[in-house]
């Protein structure tokens, strides 16, 4: 075992990735001599070259439509967005290209590209820095779309993206790049699709992934000084969900609560409390309830925290559920 | 004078001509101006071309008449689409007429280690690449969206929105680099893309950031630009002040400017860059002057935004016409060979016409194939139920 954070984690996954298959290249904005904005590529390029980590011109369609085509020749491009808000422009290339190269090929063509976004806000930055965009992604068929939590899923999802022949939206939980946690590096100890059951409890389930999974544990303990016991599952991949593993914790607790940064509406809460209407309706005790961003423009950062769902706001959409 | 008034007036000069030099009146380049390279004129005269003339000089006559024969045999195929969609038999068919030199001379300098990313009207270059021109067929009728296996004949399927293609193959460059196959002197292995776009998509951000990435890594890609002077019903103008080929030079790499109706003119400089791209001196930018002779897609109607004495001007430049001129003035060709040719093209109109007819309706549970290369737990999921939906309907058949 190992410890290290969540940052370094993915740092570590890369360079493994990295060493074991010379088709792994970086690409992105000052992943180079700098390692990111965020360090994740620290001291790669320094050990790889500039051939394997590139720091791209600024242009986020040209670093996904260049990889593309980077992928088209064979290699297995880990795209690195700055900020979540700066998706947007590679919006096109993400949508019409890289989920439907597949698809449109009838197979003959398969595009292993992983794109790695921040994600999510409480880092107080200013705006497009702070979004969870994920929905736009999940809702596309053709991509995976996956979101650690911690630093052993860090490293080891990472890799396990990189190794998938299908386009894989990474998405790390910015403000928790530099939670520490242990990692065991000799072996994965579950897929990259799996959901994970982090907490077991028998009153109510919590579904959350990346940043707001630690929010959900610390409202889960809190919950249990209260005397009430609720399970914490990480939900991991978004697209596919892991709906096995929902609905059997659904089936034991009767009552869920969604949590994530992104506004409800349309959300990922939205999809998964549909999904769980749809096959334990018989056994829910109360309407499944989302807790997420307001449906609103991501705010300045002062407001953040009352934007954000914190444990409060977890806690409270508990009892409503208990009370029902 | 001070020395401040000196830089002031110097500065003022200077800003003068750039005022000037923007509201410039757009030159005229209806004709594609004395900077076209060309090689054969409108009547099919050679004319001497002391930077391209090497170019060409090595081509056999049984080449030159294999060019001929592929401009007749891609517009019979373009004729036979056309009419197929008119018959109802294609949703929509994008005609190539008038730029089969184009595509063909830069199709055939391309070598079989190269890549191509086509927009969806390079019928020309496909065929150049050998994709049979049936399979061009299934996209447009609807029982697919590109029947070829592009890695077969390195050539990438048609790509629809505008300019993307130009970052792909911009990054295939560059993966062509990190291979090593790029200045090695290695005939068959130095490889080099060519990117397929039209006059509109220039002003596509996609198309820029490709000229800016491939810049800057130096990336063997070839920038072709069909300026066929129309995208859908807006003219050059609309997109540009400044003749195509002069962007490249604000990008850092050479643009040139061919006749793309001289198809032997366009395999020239296209060949030319196709070498600097494989030798390591980076990307050039090549537009190839043409005309859209039809409409956009069967869908357009050209009557609404254009008039017809343009038509009738660029007829006379008809790239067909004016290679067989050469072809029959220099006695490279006699009638048995065109002759032969177009009763070969006819056969070629059969095989495309009866081939679509044929062409399967694809299975309603394939929409549920190849949307992933590992399984995926809710595609199947909806094919079951896609399935079981259908099986419902079975037992009523009976009645």
């Amino acid at each position: 075992m190992a410890t290290m954070t969540i940052a370094k984690g993915i740092n570590n996954g890369l360079r493994a990735a990295m060493e074991r298959d010379p088709k792994v290249v970086l690409m992105g904005e000052d992943i180079g001599k700098l390692g990111g904005v965020f360090r994740v590529t620290e001291g790669l390029q320094k050990d790889f070259g500039e051939d394997r980590v590139i720091d791209t011109p600024l242009a986020e369609a040209g670093i996904v439509g260049t990889a593309i085509g980077m992928a088209l020749r064979g290699y297995r491009p880990v795209v690195e967005i700055q900020f979540d808000g700066f998706v947007y422009p590679a919006f096109d290339h993400i949508v019409s290209q890289v989920a439907k190269m597949r698809a449109r090929s009838l197979g003959k063509v398969t595009l292993p590209i992983v794109i790695r976004i921040p994600v999510g806000g409480g880092i107080g930055a200013v705006e497009h820095h702070s979004e969870s965009n994920e929905a736009y992604f999940a809702h596309t068929a053709g991509l995976k779309v996956v979101c650690c939590s911690n630093a052993e899923d860090a490293y080891w999802m990472i890799q396990q993206a990189i190794e998938t022949d299908d386009p894989v939206l990474f998405y790390e939980p910015k403000r928790r790049y530099w939670d520490k946690g242990e990692v065991d590096v000799d072996s994965a100890s579950r897929g990259l699709l799996q959901a994970l059951v982090c907490r077991e409890g028998t009153d109510a389930t919590l579904l959350a992934y990346g940043p707001m999974v630690k929010t959900c544990m610390q409202a889960a303990q809190a919950a249990a000084e209260e005397g009430k016991s609720l399970e914490v599952i990480d939900l991991r991949s978004l697209s596919p969900l892991d709906v096995e593993t929902v609905t059997k914790s659904v089936e034991k607790t009767g009552r869920v609560v969604v949590v994530h940064e992104a506004p409800t509406f349309l959300g990922m809460g939205a999809e998964v409390a549909a999904t769980i209407q749809e096959q334990c309706f018989y056994h829910l005790e109360a309407p499944v309830l989302r807790v997420g961003g307001y449906n609103l423009p991501y705010p300045p950062s002062k407001l953040e925290e009352e934007f954000l769902p914190d444990l409060d706001r977890v806690l409270d959409a508990v009892d409503r559920s208990l009370a029902f | 004078m001070s020395d401040n008034a000196v830089a002031d007036a110097h500065s003022v000069a200077h800003e003068e001509d750039v005022i000037a030099e923007l509201t410039a009146p757009v030159p005229e380049v209806g004709d594609g101006g004395p900077e076209m390279v060309q090689l054969l004129t409108p009547e099919g005269q050679r004319v001497d071309n002391t930077e391209y003339d090497h170019y060409v000089a090595d081509l056999t006559d049984e080449e030159l008449r294999g060019f001929y024969r592929d401009l007749v045999l891609i517009r019979r195929v373009d004729t036979e689409a056309t009419a197929l969609q008119r018959q109802g038999e294609l949703g929509i068919w994008a005609s190539l007429l008038g730029q089969e030199a184009a595509q063909v001379g830069s199709g055939r300098a391309l070598k079989p280690q190269d890549y191509a990313f086509p927009t969806y009207r390079e019928h020309g270059v496909a065929w150049c690449r050998g994709v049979d021109p049936l399979n061009l067929l299934g996209l447009f009728r609807g029982v697919n969206h590109g029947g070829w296996d592009p890695n077969e004949k390195n050539f990438h399927l048609y790509t629809i929105v505008i300019g993307a293609q130009t970052l792909h193959a911009t990054g295939y460059a560059m993966g062509i680099q990190r291979d090593g196959s790029v200045g090695t002197g290695v005939a068959d292995r130095d490889a080099a893309v060519i990117a397929y776009f039209g006059d509109g998509a220039t002003a596509q951000g996609d198309v820029n950031e490709s000229f800016v990435y491939a810049a800057v890594n130096n990336a063997p890609v070839v920038f072709f630009c069909q300026n066929n002077q129309w995208a859908i019903s807006e003219p050059n103008e609309r997109q540009t002040r400044i003749p195509l080929y002069q962007r490249a030079r604000g990008f850092g790499f050479p643009g040139v400017r061919v006749d793309g109706n001289d198809v032997l003119a366009v395999y020239a400089v296209t060949k030319q860059a196709l070498d600097a791209a494989r030798s390591g001196q980076g990307p050039t930018f090549v537009e190839a002057f043409t005309y859209r002779m039809g409409a956009h897609t069967t869908s357009d109607d050209p009557t609404k935004y254009r008039v017809s004495a343009e038509v009738e001007v660029w007829k006379h430049r008809d790239p067909i016409e004016r290679f067989k001129s050469y072809l029959v003035h220099t006695k490279k060709a006699d009638h048995d060979f065109l002759e032969q040719v177009d009763k070969e093209a006819d056969e070629l109109a059969v095989h495309v016409r009866n081939g679509c007819l044929e062409m399967p309706d694809p299975k309603g549970d394939s929409m549920f194939d190849h949307i992933y290369v590992e399984q995926h737990p809710l595609v199947e999921k909806e094919r079951r139920e896609f399935a079981d939906y259908h099986a419902g309907f079975e037992g009523e058949a009976a009645h």
